[in-house]
């Protein structure tokens, strides 16, 4: 795998060459060309080597809710420019019409195996996925409404950008706001689970996606705090080849489990079921 | 030998060494003699350079660019934390340790007194001389130091005495080590943990607020700022580096990023500046710290009054309403009309 390597390929290309609208497509790890169909039915997942192309959060939702169920909440809030960021407004205003999505990440209701929870999937393609003052908020707000409806948070991140420069230190509170919520969501003792998409970078992990009371995440996904780019110094010797993978992280302590995008609405309902079942005080306390 | 002046203040670096050379000059009797002859009053023309200075100085310090306030607050000469803690703190005593495996100097922590009460300070550290440097890993935390602080704060809220912490930090570190032994989780866990420390917690950015690693310290009850501190997401260099794939273009990314004290009250994320002396902290630090122990002491007495619940609330909202969004959803509740029947009743 080219590790850390979407940051330095274009990614306008990138995203051009994972959108299997063609007959064919190409696998950027294995360089396997494939017919898009075929991938496809694998989930978008290489046949080959098994790399897990990204996913589009409608793709994704479809893949692990339970069909129709999902009923997306805060749809219209929509970001500013509140630095008047060099080109911010167009980029927002291509990545929308792009994606036709307002920002990078929808939340809602939904069902998975039949289980109610809330969940917000990322989307790579709105901008990298950044978190801006709009994914923030509506974490927070999915996070609030969790603690307020007793329902499960699971939030699937798909993060490469971390939070967004665009907006400067509003986009670095939003790591406080998304961690505050959080804290909530613990202190209520509603589960709050995590799936780590590639890629998931900076104040993305560092924040509300390590803090999940599980967390997940897809085979060779991108993970880590700093991007190549933002940092010139030396990373520290020699780097393993998998470095700032979920392979490393999960080496490393940071995830629970890797689990592969066919056994994930599984894993999820399963986990869901294990939290949903009263636990050993609930008949005292009630 | 480290240029201690910034191309900006270079200068008034001239004119201070005339000064010297002028004063050093006037304490020779053989020269005083000659000038005495030439009818050349030295000390007048010490004081016209003097004034010549201030109007200097005060020239470039009430207009610095973003970018000046970065070097600025990167200044080899600002004061640090523990040059704050000496004068403004009694009887500190260092605490060291994560519990785990490790102590990190990159933050510092202890016990102190502050105007007679018990507190628990804070902050990372920075370094003049190079081997200090490196033991300080130029203010960079580890994982160990963010677990340090944690593990200071939880203990604060134990025994109920306020929390100070110094932010001066250009980012957290980001090496394999660090990677390795969970530098987000740390900083993640650090920023949910601290919404729930029930104790006052007052913040100052005194120098450089790098990103998470600054952050991750930073969830306080008031966020102060020294005039010419930065507070940033990214630093200039790095946005530089993704915006236009040029690290030189750091002025521009300063400009773009909006990381001034002045930017970050205007959102909302700082409580107050803090003004410093003319010239910046470095020049005299002595009057600095009294500016801060005017505001600790204000701002204390302030949160003091607050219950535990309603600071953590306050908290818990001050955090949760950052950022600028727009929301077309969003109804606000009409002004209440004023309810007649009962004011009759009264």
């Amino acid at each position: 795998m080219n590790r850390g390597g979407w940051f330095r390929r274009s990614p306008r290309s990138k995203a051009a060459a994972d959108v299997p609208d063609g007959l064919w497509i190409k696998c950027p790890r294995c360089e396997d060309i494939g017919f898009a169909k075929d991938v496809e039915r694998n989930l978008n997942v290489c046949l080959k080597c098994n790399y897990h192309h990204k996913l589009r959060a409608k793709e994704r939702l479809a893949l692990m809710v339970d069909e129709g169920s999902f009923e997306e909440m805060d749809a219209e809030v929509k970001a500013l420019d509140p630095l008047g960021f060099p080109d911010y407004g167009d980029k927002i205003t291509r990545a929308r019409t792009n994606t036709g999505l307002t920002d990078a990440i929808l939340t809602g209701y939904a069902r998975i195996a039949e289980q109610s929870l809330i969940i917000g999937v990322a989307d790579f393609a709105f901008m990298g996925g950044s978190m801006g003052s709009v994914v923030g908020e509506k974490i927070a707000r999915a996070m609030e409404k969790g603690v307020k409806d007793r329902l499960p948070v699971v939030l699937i991140t798909a993060n490469g950008g971390g939070a967004r420069m665009q907006e400067g230190l509003l986009s670095l509170m939003q790591m406080a706001k998304t961690s505050a919520a959080s804290a909530r969501l613990g202190q209520a003792g509603v589960p709050y689970i995590v799936v780590l998409t590639d890629p998931t970078m900076a104040g993305v992990f560092a924040s509300y996606a390590s803090l999940g009371d599980v967390i997940l995440a897809e085979p060779g996904a991108l993970i880590g705090f700093a991007g190549r780019r933002v940092g010139n110094q030396d990373l520290g010797g020699k780097l393993p080849d998998d470095f700032q993978t979920s392979e490393f992280q999960w080496r490393s302590g940071q995830i629970d489990r890797i689990v592969p995008r066919k056994e994930l609405k599984e894993t999820l309902g399963t986990l869901l079921a294990f939290f949903a079942e009263e636990g050993v005080h609930a008949q005292q306390t009630s | 030998m480290l240029n201690k002046h910034l191309d900006f203040e270079k200068e008034i670096g001239e004119l201070d060494a005339l000064i010297a050379e002028l004063k050093h000059l006037s304490t020779d009797p053989s020269v005083r003699a000659d000038a005495a002859t030439k009818q050349i009053d030295i000390e007048a023309r010490i004081a016209e350079i003097e004034a010549l200075r201030q109007e200097k100085l005060c020239q470039i310090f009430s207009n610095l660019t973003p970018w000046q306030k970065v070097q600025m607050a990167r200044h080899v000469e600002r004061p640090y934390t523990l040059d704050y803690l000496r004068i403004l703190f009694q009887d500190f005593l260092e605490l060291h340790g994560d519990r785990i495996n490790a102590d990190d100097a990159a933050i510092v922590g202890g016990l102190a007194k502050f105007g007679g009460q018990s507190v628990v300070v804070i902050g990372h550290q920075k370094a003049r001389d190079l081997k200090e440097r490196q033991l300080r890993n130029f203010g960079s935390a580890r994982p160990a130091g963010f677990r340090k602080a944690l593990r200071l704060m939880q203990m604060a809220q134990k025994f109920k005495k306020p929390i100070f912490v110094f932010v001066d930090t250009p980012a957290a570190e980001a090496n394999l080590m660090a990677e390795e032994e969970g530098i987000s989780r740390t900083i993640a866990l650090c920023l949910q943990e601290m919404v729930l420390i029930s104790v006052p917690i007052i913040v100052v950015v005194i120098g450089e607020g790098g990103s998470g690693g600054a952050l991750g310290i930073a969830v306080g009850d008031k966020i102060l700022m020294l005039e010419h501190a930065v507070y940033s997401v990214i630093p200039p260099e790095g946005c530089a580096a993704i915006l236009w794939n040029d690290r030189t273009r750091a002025a521009d990314a300063s400009d773009a990023l909006k990381l001034t004290a002045q930017h970050a009250l205007e959102f909302g994320i700082i409580d107050e500046i803090l003004p410093e002396p003319l010239g910046g902290a470095h020049r005299n630090v002595g009057e600095m710290a009294e500016t801060l122990r005017e505001a600790f002491t204000r701002t204390l007495a302030e949160l003091q009054r607050y219950s535990a619940d309603i600071l953590l609330e306050n908290r818990y909202q001050k955090f949760r309403n950052l950022g600028m969004w727009d929301d077309p959803a969003l109804v606000l509740p009409e002004t209440p009309k004023p309810r007649r029947t009962r004011t009759r009743k009264e």
